[in-house]
């Protein structure tokens, strides 16, 4: 098309340029067409929070933290307290009673402040100033009613903002991120390294929190960019060279390592692309998800689907962005979405290969394929059946309407897909079918209500 | 090339800017013969080449008692619209057929003069001389200097087309009454004002008298009086009696809110007397009708304190003789703001009638059938008609200044009517008003009215009735008084108050009355003092008034040449159908109900002129046809009033033949029903109020109808495009030159389903880069295609959100956009059209976008095809019905599904909006393939 529009002039750019996998304007599978844009925003949005079935929380770069509501679009309320980007955002349940209903949002931010929001009331609770450096990470413990801060160093708290206990101070650039794991032991990623920390309870013979470094995991050799839990016994970590190691969780030992994804690649798969991959970022683990088989990974612009059981990536798509991956998620309809700083969203299916598969040049796909030649195909990127690859990524949809990266998103099981995006806006994805049929069913209720005898409306 | 965009400017501005000469290329016997009459300037539609006026105009003219009639001014204030036409000598026309009740004096039994609170009295009347025909609306102002302390005006809209004011009679006469209002509630203002200060200056003369006469009572001791000191006396008696005169007035004036605060068309002016500050003590205040007697007091009280901004005068006994003083302009009779507030009103009465009838009365139509359909018609319908709706809402408002209303829960309780309105309340504002119409009385049942509604949708007789009318007039007279109508409004509903079309029609009662009177070369044909709600009390007081004031006037049917027997009289309102087609004619109007139409007591010399037959139902709508049976029974019942009647025979007799008069009046009476329908017919002709805008985007509508006829002649893929603007994928018009772009977009947006009553989504010129937002907030985008490094940018927009939308490159020629197959487009946009001109093809356009949008409307109000008909059944079974619905029932194909299904999506948002849920704006799309079409 650009083509088309600027003449001969960008002549065979476009295909030359990108190899990324690609889906027509036909995308039957696709279920969002329709979309509404969110306004509000005078930053990147950076981080999304779902609070409820019907509300979520925006954090954006300006610091600010908008409470919307995602069936009218309207901002329920504006957090304004930090004067820097937020760098976290958690949401900590009032109790278990209340059916898991968030009532509290922890913000921590660059200007070295944590703020605890009371979102139904608009107030700033609690507020938490005397940190030595910006707080890059939050955990809220939910078993033991406490939350903790990482950034230079570990810190515990309680809901009333009083500081528990804290751990010495980490040169490192300190913890980037932290997880729970099970007896009270936290991981945290600082550096290459991974640091379990034990916390000592208070209890009747002691009221004294205490945290204790009980172990130091040195595997990674790049900074270690993702952590995740996969379930109780299990978690990963993603580095930025590209190694994914599973640990045990109880037992802190290693139970499985994936290096360098790029070898993967067969040669005869695409060998002029392996040149473009050798920038290290390309291979760097921006984000993990998982599901209680595998493990999904966005390695640079590409997906991996690692298998716990196999302990090998049984599929992978290793162009599935122009540019690298932000977040992924495997959503509860069984869908697998991805966004990107090339500012679209895709939604992936994983299928089992079938045995007998008939490969397709990557090459083929243009991104600036218009036209007549619009049709359908398949992409998924094949593997051979010995280097393990039993299924398929396959490319179902994407979600083009972001101008910036696309830094996160979110799934509502009713309203659909809720993306922000560097471009300072959030839009809500939703599928158009369903949204017109409950427009119907509110045209007739309101018929009803009206007994057809409002005025306005006339209708006999 | 024939496609060039050079072309279009050429072809573009002939052959429809001005009318068709002729030479049409067709072969002779192929040709329609030119209009017979044809000159070299004329047109078929002007009918009557003789009128010496160019267009219709109107104009307000004095009965001076100085010069006699003489013309004031004429709206709009162009003399070459008046051309020759003897504005002098159709003054004295016009003004010659006021016979309203202009007596004031000592009514017989009254000590002091006695206002009248005259109503006004509307007339048609035809100098077949000139060419030139009129509705000719009588009012009175009040004038403390004058003679009976009236002047006499009248405002007249001439025309030179008969037809257009017969058939306009109701709208027009509810347009100047309005006017009439407005120039009365200055008057009585400013009469007020006068009065006052006459008040003060003779109160101060009479403290100067008494200071004299003391004085010389001083003077004189001797216990005789002199002359002088008699003559003093006399004088100050004079004076004494001058002011009880005077006070006595200025409580009849004042009084007359507080009567006319039981009528609902009272309209207090609170807002000018707020302007006004200058008038602390503004004497007419609009008084709450709760406690009226309490502001009364406080008028009264107010009433003489002392004004510092008035210094009295010492007043000569003998006053000045009449013609030596010079008379107040009108816009010192009424208050200069209310003067000029009436000006408006009547260059905006002016242009709203103007051009031919047949486009007044389309235009009405139109108009009142898209307010049927709030539920669609924002989607194609002109943003002019949602102006006009905000316009006439500001133009109600400031009307509302001078018409508020001031109790609107009395207008929706009919029942209330009777009460409120009570005997004594209206004796005082008629009793002293000779009347001398007939009246009839009616009272109908609501539910009758309801229950007859259906009959009144047959078209019309009115024609019929016309042609008799007009055949029954012996036309040798050069002015013929076609039509008058006095009508009591009690009832008015304002347009403020819409609801009110749905509530039943109050009860009302009718005066009709008839005389005729051959002299003076004037011919009454008509007249109709109707009151539209009169009620029951009051008509005893008006009787009562007839008796008093004038007792020839009672006899009138007696003056009538043929048998007003009391069987006739029991059955007048058949009569009142076949009588005046124009008054069927505009019954049907909304307006009707928002008529504001005071009481009118009817002059005393009419009798002379007119004779006054029963018709005219300014109000009936739907109440019309209830009249027959409920009058009846009641006419039966009791008759109250001998002169209640309007006999049927009579009038007939009056507009044909005898003999046929009789067998009609038979049919009549033995079929009423099937008369009745075929009568109110008319009813429905008009039934919206007269729209307030004028055709603002007339000429837009034309040019955009002729571009978009160009571009479906010059672009073969002018189907996919229209398609993608009617399926809500925004279509983008890709250019360089700007103004090239601007036609293409001008010409497409026609095609262009609108959100809501907002504007038109669409976006004549774009330079900046596309986001995501534009889709969604415009469906139609002129989109500068340049060689700067922006524009690039512009183009990388457009490829990423290529999905979004369909880019028409108008440089060249190029569309990409989804493929359409259906049949629609096919005879929306037929390249091969005979249609010719631009306001024709966008009426074309505009008749099938309504199709379109009925076929939406259909749909998405269907209940089973969108929601389960069983339980629990399966959204797949639901999908299938509706994709049924949509092919089998509709008949559309599956592109044209899509339209239908886009439109259906908009009426939903639209409606749930409307009725109070809040909806986020969407953009919907699909995955589909584009196309690249080239020429």
């Amino acid at each position: 098309m650009l083509r088309w529009l600027l003449g001969s002039r960008e002549a065979h750019n476009g295909v030359e340029k990108s190899a990324v996998v690609d889906i027509g304007e036909e995308q039957t599978q696709n279920p969002y067409t329709e979309l509404s844009v969110l306004q509000g925003h005078n930053d990147i949005v950076r981080f999304l929070l779902q609070i409820d079935e019907s509300r979520f929380a925006s954090a954006c770069d300006d610091g600010s933290v908008f409470i919307w509501d995602v069936q009218t679009g309207d901002i329920l309320c504006e957090l304004r307290g930090h004067t820097q980007k937020i760098t976290a955002i958690v949401a900590w349940g009032a109790s278990d009673i209340l059916q898991g209903k968030t009532d509290i949002i922890l913000t921590a931010s660059s200007d070295k402040t944590v703020i605890a929001w009371d979102c139904d009331s608009v107030q700033q609770v609690q507020k938490a100033t005397d940190f030595h450096s910006t707080v890059k990470t939050l955990l809220v413990l939910q078993s033991l009613d406490v939350w903790l801060s990482g950034g230079n160093e570990l810190r515990v708290w309680n809901r009333e903002f009083n500081l528990l206990c804290e751990t010495g101070y980490f040169v490192d650039g300190g913890i980037s991120s932290l997880i729970e794991l099970p007896k009270n032991c936290v991981a945290a990623a600082i550096g290459k390294d991974l640091i379990i920390f034990k916390l000592s309870v208070a209890s009747r013979e002691s009221d004294q929190w205490d945290v204790s470094e009980v172990r130091c995991l040195t595997a990674h050799q790049d900074i270690i960019r993702s952590l995740i839990t996969v379930n109780d016994l299990t978690f990963v970590s993603g580095s930025h060279a590209g190694e994914l190691i599973v640990w045990d969780a109880l037992d802190w030992t290693f139970k499985a390592v994936e290096r360098n994804f790029s070898e993967i690649l067969s040669p005869q798969d695409a060998p002029q692309e392996i040149k473009l991959l050798q920038t290290p970022e390309e291979i760097s683990v921006q984000h993990l998800a998982s599901d209680e088989e595998s493990v999904f990974a966005a390695v640079g612009r590409g997906l991996y689907v690692y298998n716990l059981q196999v302990k090998r990536v049984i599929a992978y798509q290793k162009r599935a962005h122009d540019s690298s991956i932000q977040h992924i998620a495997k959503l509860p309809n069984g869908q697998f979405v991805s966004c990107s700083e090339d500012g679209s969203v895709r939604i992936w299916e994983l299928r089992s290969k079938p045995l007998h598969a008939e490969s397709v040049p990557a090459g083929f796909f243009s991104m600036w394929g218009f036209g007549k030649a619009a049709k359908q195909s398949s992409h998924a990127v094949k593997k051979p059946h010995d280097t393990g690859i039993v299924a398929t990524l396959e490319l179902i949809g994407n979600l083009i309407g972001h101008s910036g990266s696309v830094q996160m998103f979110l799934y509502f099981k009713d309203h659909g897909l809720v993306t922000c995006s560097a471009d300072h806006l959030i839009i809500i994805w939703k599928e158009g079918n369903r949204e017109s049929r409950l427009r119907s069913l509110m045209l007739f209720q309101k018929l009803e209500q009206n007994g057809d005898l409002n005025p306005r409306f006339s209708l006999n | 090339m024939i496609g060039s965009p050079d072309l279009v400017p050429f072809t573009m501005e002939e052959g429809y800017e001005e009318p068709f000469h002729g030479a049409s290329g067709l072969p002779e016997e192929y040709t329609v013969p030119l209009f017979p009459f044809s000159q070299a300037n004329s047109s078929p539609w002007s009918r009557l080449c003789a009128a010496k006026f160019s267009r219709d105009f109107i104009l307000i003219s004095e009965f001076s008692e100085q010069v006699g009639p003489q013309p004031l001014l004429t709206i709009p204030d162009d003399q070459r619209i008046c051309g020759e036409f003897d504005l002098n000598y159709f003054s004295l026309r016009i003004m010659s057929v006021d016979y309203q009740a202009s007596f004031v004096g000592h009514p017989p039994g009254s000590s002091y003069p006695k206002l009248n609170f005259v109503e006004d009295s509307k007339v048609v009347l035809g100098d077949s001389k000139e060419g030139a025909f009129a509705y000719v609306h009588h009012l009175t102002l009040y004038d403390l200097e004058a003679r009976g302390f009236v002047r006499p005006f009248c405002m007249a809209y001439i025309s030179m087309d008969e037809e257009k004011i017969m058939r306009q009679f109701l709208e027009l006469s509810s347009d100047f009454s309005k006017a009439s209002k407005c120039l009365k509630t200055g008057n009585r203002k400013a009469f007020a004002n006068e009065l006052e200060k006459k008040l003060r200056d003779l109160d101060y003369t009479r403290t100067v008298l008494q200071r004299e006469m003391e004085e010389q009572m001083k003077a004189d001791d001797k216990g005789f009086y002199t002359t002088q000191t008699i003559d003093k006396a006399n004088e100050l008696a004079s004076v004494e009696k001058s002011i009880i005169e005077h006070q006595d007035l200025l409580k009849q004036i004042q009084l007359y809110p507080y009567r006319k605060i039981k009528e609902p068309d009272f309209q207090p002016y609170e807002p000018e007397s707020l302007q006004d500050s200058d008038v602390p003590n503004e004497s007419e205040q609009p008084l709450p009708p709760s406690n009226p007697e309490e502001s009364l007091v406080e008028e009264e009280s107010s009433l003489y304190h002392p004004r510092s901004s008035y210094t009295p005068k010492f007043i000569k006994a003998k006053s000045s003789k009449c013609f030596d003083k010079k008379l107040k302009t009108l816009e010192e009779l009424v208050d200069i703001y209310f003067f000029t507030q009436t000006i408006d009103l009547l260059t905006s009465i002016e242009k709203r009638y103007r051009g031919d009838l047949s486009y007044l009365l389309m235009k009405q139509l139109e108009k009142g059938l898209l307010e049927q359909q709030t539920v669609s018609n924002f989607l194609f319908e002109d943003i002019a008609t949602w102006d006009a709706k905000l316009s006439s809402m500001h133009c109600s408002n400031t009307l509302a200044l001078v018409q508020a209303l001031q109790n609107p829960t009395f207008l929706e309780e009919p029942g209330n009517l009777k009460n409120s309105a009570s005997l004594e309340s209206y004796k005082s504002s008629v009793e002293s008003v000779p009347i001398k119409i007939e009246q009839e009385v009616f009272e109908e049942g609501n539910h009758q009215e309801t229950a007859e509604r259906g009959v009144s949708d047959i078209p019309d007789n009115c024609e019929f009735n016309d042609v008799d009318f007009k055949g029954s007039v012996s036309s040798s007279d050069s002015i013929e008084v076609l039509r008058t109508e006095k009508s009591v409004a009690l009832l008015t509903h304002s347009e403020s108050q819409p609801c009110l079309r749905l509530s039943p029609q109050p009860p009302r009662r009718k005066v009709g009355s008839r005389r005729t009177i051959s002299e003076d070369s004037i011919e009454v044909l008509s007249t109709c003092p109707s009151e539209s709600v009169i009620p029951e009390d009051f008509r005893p007081a008006y009787q009562i008034a007839i008796h008093e004031e004038d007792p020839d006037g009672v006899d009138v049917d007696g003056e009538q040449p043929c048998n007003s027997t009391n069987n006739e009289e029991n059955e007048p309102s058949p009569n009142d159908l076949s009588g005046d087609p124009a008054c069927c004619m505009g019954a049907e109007t909304l307006l009707a109900q928002t008529g504001n139409v005071t009481p009118v007591p009817n002059d005393g010399d009419i009798n002379k002129v007119v004779s006054v037959p029963p018709q005219s139902y300014r109000n009936m709508d739907h109440a019309f046809q209830v009249k027959f049976s409920v009058d009846r029974a009641e006419n039966h019942s009791n008759k109250v009033s001998p002169h209640g009647l309007s006999s049927p025979e009579a009038e007939s007799t009056y507009l044909m033949s005898s003999g046929e008069s009789v067998r009609l009046s038979i049919e009549e009476y033995s079929d009423s029903t099937s008369y009745r329908s075929s009568t109110s017919t008319c009813s429905d002709r008009t039934p919206s109020p007269a729209p307030c805008v004028s055709g603002l985007s007339e000429r837009h509508r034309r040019k955009a109808g002729q571009n978009a006829l160009m571009f479906i002649r010059q672009y073969p893929f002018s189907h996919p495009a229209i398609y993608s603007l009617l399926c809500g994928r925004t279509l983008i018009v890709l250019g360089e030159e700007e103004a090239f772009v601007r036609r293409l977009v001008t010409a497409l947006s026609i095609f262009v389903p609108n959100h809501g009553h907002v504007a038109k989504p669409v976006n004549t010129w774009m330079t900046s880069p596309l986001h995501i937002m534009d889709f969604q907030k415009w469906k139609l985008i002129g989109l500068q295609r340049g060689g700067s490094p922006s524009s690039t940018n512009i183009l990388h927009s457009l490829n990423r959100y290529s999905r979004y939308a369909s880019v028409l490159d108008a440089d060249h020629k190029t569309l990409r956009c989804p493929v359409y197959k259906g049949a629609f487009l096919q005879r929306l946009a037929d390249h091969r059209t005979q249609i010719r001109r631009g306001s024709t093809y966008y009426m074309h356009v505009q008749s099938m976008l309504t199709q379109l949008s009925a076929k939406a409307f259909l749909f998405t109000f269907c209940h089973h095809a969108h929601l389960p008909i069983r339980e629990k059944e399966s959204e797949e079974s639901i999908a299938q019905r509706r994709a049924a619905f949509l092919r089998q029932l509709l008949g559309l194909s599956e592109e044209d599904s899509k339209i239908v299904e886009y439109l259906s999506e908009l009426l939903k948002m639209h409606y749930l909006r409307e009725s109070g849920t809040q909806l986020l704006p969407v953009l919907r799309f699909d995955y589909i393939p584009n196309f690249l079409y080239k020429i």
